[in-house]
């Protein structure tokens, strides 16, 4: 039961690259496929937020590549782990023209990966950082209006 | 302390995490804050000596990390970071990739038949000819052409 690092998929679709990338990377696309609303600052450092029906909170995508109509590249958090935690997953398409159509691979990588200071508080419990954090709310609530 | 097999950890959550008592220890624990076996003894509809062995468990798995408590006692707190890591699994199976790509191609197939409309009269076919009496061929989506890449 390895825990896969990336997952990678390769599909074939009627459409020239230009129209893929369209819906790719536009707001209609992205919240048409993808999720069910979506705005886009398309550039590398760009964000992009993408929401889902019946879903609170929005999903940040941050942007990375950009070079219409084959590359496109962004970064995402985690599903199940709250927005703060730094790990994200890196997910870039592929396109390349097949025939009329578009030969299309995404690669989400980054699953496996695990910061240093995760694997360090694996077994030793982040026990002191509770602990100033308490101590800090206690502080806090102590302090004279 | 040596570094922990990110598998090794993801294997051993999803074994604590499969019976129910530990679920409802790690529940407690979570809700209420560091406890003794005792303390769970009393919240729980479970024995004072299974909870004893099930808290061993949930350590040896990382999952609860074991501090000083009151009167010598041993008190145990959720140690989250081991969860972190089996979600690194739970995640890449939850991102169905496959789903996404075909919503994404039957999108595309999709606007493909409402772009180029007919000029209006032309094209427009006669009431009852042949051709819309014959059965059509399945139409629209074909199954998404994908495939797997063992990295």
């Amino acid at each position: 039961m390895p825990i896969p690092d990336r997952i990678e998929r390769t599909i074939e679709l009627a459409q020239p690259p230009e129209r893929v990338w369209e819906a790719l990377t536009s707001a209609a696309g992205l919240g048409g496929w993808f999720g069910n609303r979506a705005t886009v600052d398309l550039r590398p450092g760009g964000t992009a937020y993408v929401e889902w029906d019946g879903k609170d909170s929005k999903v940040a995508l941050t942007i990375v590549v950009v070079e219409p109509p084959t590359r496109f590249a962004w970064t995402w958090g985690i599903q199940g782990l709250p927005a703060s935690d730094p790990r994200r997953t890196y997910v870039e398409f592929t396109l390349a023209p097949s025939g009329g159509g578009t030969r299309l691979t995404v690669v989400e990588s980054g699953f496996a990966q695990l910061p240093d200071e995760l694997l360090d508080t694996a077994y030793h419990g982040n026990t002191e950082g509770w602990r100033k954090e308490l101590a800090e709310l206690a502080g806090y609530l102590h302090a004279p209006a | 302390m040596p570094r922990p097999d990110p598998e090794k950890v993801a294997e051993a959550v999803f074994a604590a995490l499969a019976e129910p008592s530990r679920r409802g220890i790690l529940s407690a624990l979570a809700v209420r804050g560091p406890a003794t076996a005792t303390d769970l003894a009393s919240q729980l509809p479970i024995t004072r000596q299974a909870i004893t062995k099930h808290l061993e468990l949930l350590a040896a798995a990382g999952l609860v990390l074991a501090e000083p408590g009151e009167r010598r006692r041993i008190r145990y707190r959720v140690n989250a970071a081991p969860m972190a890591m089996a979600q690194s699994y739970l995640a890449a199976l939850a991102r169905d990739w496959d789903g996404k790509l075909a919503r994404l191609q039957r999108s595309l197939d999709a606007t493909e038949l409402d772009a180029p409309a007919p000029p209006s009269g032309a094209a427009a076919p006669e009431p009852n000819t042949p051709e819309l009496n014959t059965p059509a061929p399945p139409s629209g989506v074909t199954a998404a052409e994908m495939e797997w890449r063992s990295k």
